[in-house]
């Protein structure tokens, strides 16, 4: 293992635009991310008030017709799902973060980690090209099931799906090249003394994560191929008259569809396990254990897929099997949040930003969580699914691990990345701000759900059960926390820009953590590790008795 | 409690109203025990001068205990959820009780097309009556439905019913309900189908078996005249 697996690049391009260095390549995800988060947020934006005040124009977008609602509903949700959560928790939490925890000087393949970052890049300008072409952005939903999606008969644009799938296809090829690099850097590249038991939660959840995607994403890809040659070379895989099943691209969507839930779930989970016990100055409660239940979540999220179908036309005798093993998955994830929880217990808690953001992560997940068990069990599925309540339940269960945990992570992980400290008045009016119109944003979509608002509709007011004066209040109240939403990352962005240039210096140990990313230089130089770090325990020793200093890094010697 | 939910029409509306209460009854307290517990760690073990962090890595069986044992206790709940509501889906979308009507309801864009069975008492034959748009049903009568899609995926979902199913090109899904509450209610697609996706809707009146036949002769009645040619199922 050697300190200098690459020399140190020379140059503009090499060092900052076609760079192996891994910090660098966690940056430009890092920053493609930020630029596709406020791209969809301002989707959300004109989904909101058009839903608030249907058929009127869109202040800063105009007036919509339908195909642009369905289009702009469709794109919401890929930008934050495969070029938001994928490209943050992923690949900038991960290439920042693997070689520096385990005392690695970068990934095991640099060159194609930086193939990794441009592919995606080449796959962000198609996706985001698509929404020029005639015809428009997809619109059959970010699930493209055929035959809407398979025909341009049915969908109107030619090629905007086309698009879509070719950026989705050239995503998951960015992110397979990932992959394989965490996995083979976690495994190979660590420090000596590194046991796989000593390697902090964080690079166990990479790894999961990337492990999981691994095995997802091949029946994906194969339902893809399918779906694009229906379109241009006039197949008949999901078309019936010609022998060909609609329902079979569900299935394949959703064998990948499912396990991607836990690939953006997974990672954030690692950064609230990295910050609760620095912040609470404890070791993680039950490290083994919270492996163990990460590892049986990932196995249990292969054969849940179906409960996306239950009522989509499959023998209904298969529902209840696929009911059980989704609300089972409920188990692992109880033991790991249960875990958090325990860390607190009897801890000496400092709710700075990062910690504030963790902490927020665990409350608001667990509405997801519970909600969970109400889609999961077929027969209360019938009626709320495809419904608003699926809406709210999806945002809670995904916007916790890709913005509430994010933000942690980028409020912990900053002083590291820039040599700077982030501002803390202003993180905490930043996590307030989230916090309080996260509710408001979706607490109303559980009850518009349940009054029977269906998925989808550019015109609410179409549907007597919908245009009433309270679903209208309900309809605005969401509005307004969207607008919220969007307003309160005002105050992270200024706090990002003003604390890399004028932030107090942090030092290499800002918060006593014990993990091996504290032990170099902020930020790190090329290369990392001055010298090849040894590690003699596991990364929460914290508070231990008899030590006067209450945190034990991993490579300080006994 | 009603959770917001639209008045219940039909037989089985209850049963899967009771479902999502009892599921929402057994997580609601989880969810209020949680988050109060993690209000009252934070707040109980604020930092404090002078006060160490105990060092708790919880590595034994005896600790663990503190998350498996109510972890279980999760299992347990799971498998009572599971096992109440297999019998209610089973009886919704497995079973298919004994029929007094037979419809055929076909989603196309942006419409939906019900279809009668006629006299005798099958689809498909010469003596259907075309009802699109808007179908009648007797209160009380159990009605079969075939359902099938010509263009795209639909979802066939009548609120008041709780009824909703897919509705998929080249196939024929069947499915039964039976409306216990007279009313006009509305039918909607529930998966987008393209551009007028939102505008997708059809009637469903429930009426007296009186009211009913009296609608059916007069549809009858209409139907004597020569019929529109329709466009071969593509099923």
């Amino acid at each position: 293992m050697s300190a200098t697996i690459h020399a140190h690049p020379q140059g503009f391009w090499r060092k900052y635009v076609f760079s192996t260095d891994h910090k660098t390549i966690a940056k430009q995800y890092l920053a493609t991310g930020i630029f596709m988060a406020i791209t969809g947020g301002l989707l959300a934006y004109v989904i909101r008030m058009n839903l608030a005040h249907p058929g009127q124009p869109v202040p800063g977008y105009g007036a919509l017709n339908f195909t642009a609602y369905n289009a702009i509903v469709t794109m919401h949700g890929t930008i934050m799902i495969f070029w938001v959560a994928m490209p943050l928790l992923l690949a900038a939490l991960g290439n920042f973060l693997i070689p520096l925890m385990i005392g690695a000087a970068d990934m095991a393949f640099p060159r194609l980690n930086m193939l990794s970052f441009w592919t995606f890049f080449v796959s962000t300008v198609i996706l985001l090209a698509s929404f020029f072409v005639p015809g428009g952005a997809a619109a059959g939903g970010w699930t493209s099931y055929p035959p809407l999606s398979g025909s341009a008969i049915y969908s109107g644009g030619q090629w905007g799906v086309t698009l879509w799938i070719l950026a989705v296809a050239l995503e998951f090829a960015a992110f397979l090249m990932g992959g394989i690099n965490f996995i083979t850097t976690a495994i190979n590249n660590r420090a000596p003394g590194m046991k796989l038991f000593d390697m902090p939660l964080m690079v166990w959840m990479q790894l999961a994560a990337s492990i999981i995607f691994l095995f997802s994403v091949g029946p994906l890809i194969a339902g893809a191929v399918m779906l694009l040659l229906d379109r241009v070379a006039d197949t008949g895989f999901y078309n019936p008259a010609r022998g060909g099943d609609p329902v079979l691209f569900q299935h394949l969507f959703w064998f990948f569809g499912h396990p991607e839930v836990y690939v953006i779930l997974l990672p954030g989970l690692g950064a609230v396990a990295e910050i609760l016990p620095v912040f609470s100055r404890k070791p993680i409660f039950g490290y083994r254990m919270i492996v163990y239940a990460t590892i049986i979540t990932g196995v249990l999220s292969f054969i849940v897929w179906a409960h996306h179908q239950f009522i989509a036309g499959i023998d209904p005798r298969l529902a209840t099997p696929f009911s059980i093993t989704t609300i089972l998955i409920s188990v692992p994830i109880a033991i790991i949040t249960f875990s958090f929880m325990a860390t607190l217990w009897k801890g000496s808690i400092e709710l700075k930003t990062p910690m504030l953001f963790a902490l927020g992560m665990i409350a608001v997940f667990l509405v997801g969580g519970v909600t969970g068990i109400h889609n999961g069990t077929a027969a209360a599925d019938i009626y709320i699914h495809d419904t608003y309540f699926v809406v709210a339940h999806f945002h809670y269960a995904l916007i916790p691990p890709a913005f509430f945990a994010f933000l942690a992570a980028v409020y912990y992980w900053f002083p590291k990345v820039s040599g700077r400290m982030m501002n803390e008045p202003l993180g905490q009016l930043h996590f307030w701000a989230m916090f309080t119109f996260m509710n408001v944003t979706f607490l109303p979509m559980f009850v518009l759900g349940l009054m029977g608002h269906q998925r989808r509709i550019a015109n609410p007011h179409n549907f007597a059960a919908l245009n009433t004066p309270f679903a209208d209040e309900l309809q605005l109240l969401a509005t307004i926390g969207a607008i919220g939403l969007l307003l309160s990352q005002v105050p992270f962005l200024v706090n990002l820009v003003w604390s890399a240039l004028r932030g107090p210096v942090a030092g290499e140990n800002p918060w006593r953590a014990n993990t091996l990313e504290w032990s170099v230089p902020s930020p790190p130089g090329h290369g990392n590790f001055e010298k090849v770090p040894t590690v003699y325990r596991g990364p929460y020793e914290y508070s231990v008795p008899d030590r006067k200093d209450d945190w034990f890094p991993q490579n300080a010697p006994a | 409690m009603n959770l917001w939910l639209p008045q219940a029409a039909s037989s089985y509306a209850q049963d899967l109203d009771w479902i999502l209460i009892f599921i929402t009854v057994i997580v609601g307290a989880w969810f209020v025990v949680a988050e109060l517990l993690l209000l009252v760690l934070v707040i109980r073990y604020r930092r404090r001068e002078g006060v160490k962090a105990a060092y708790l890595p919880g590595h034994s069986l005896r600790a663990m205990a503190v998350v498996l044992v109510p972890c279980a206790v999760i299992l347990g709940l799971d498998l009572v959820i599971d096992g109440v509501a297999a019998p209610i889906w089973d009886h919704v979308k497995v079973e298919l009780p004994p029929h007094d009507e037979l419809i055929g309801i076909r989603g196309e864009q942006w419409a939906w097309r019900f279809v009668l069975a006629g006299p005798d008492g099958r689809l498909g034959t010469g003596d259907d009556i075309d009802a699109p748009g808007e179908v009648h049903v007797p209160v009380g009568s159990v009605v079969q439905f075939e359902l099938s899609a010509k263009d795209v995926l639909h979802s066939f979902f009548v609120p008041e019913l709780r009824l909703k199913q897919d509705a998929i090109p080249g196939r024929k899904i069947k499915g039964w309900f039976k409306v216990t509450r007279p009313g006009s209610y509305e039918v909607i697609c529930a998966e987008i189908c393209g551009f007028g996706h939102t505008l997708m809707k059809g009637k469903m009146v429930a009426e007296s078996p009186q009211a009913y036949r009296q609608w059916l002769r007069s549809k009858q009645a209409a139907a004597k005249a020569p019929v529109p040619h329709e466009e071969k199922d593509n099923g």
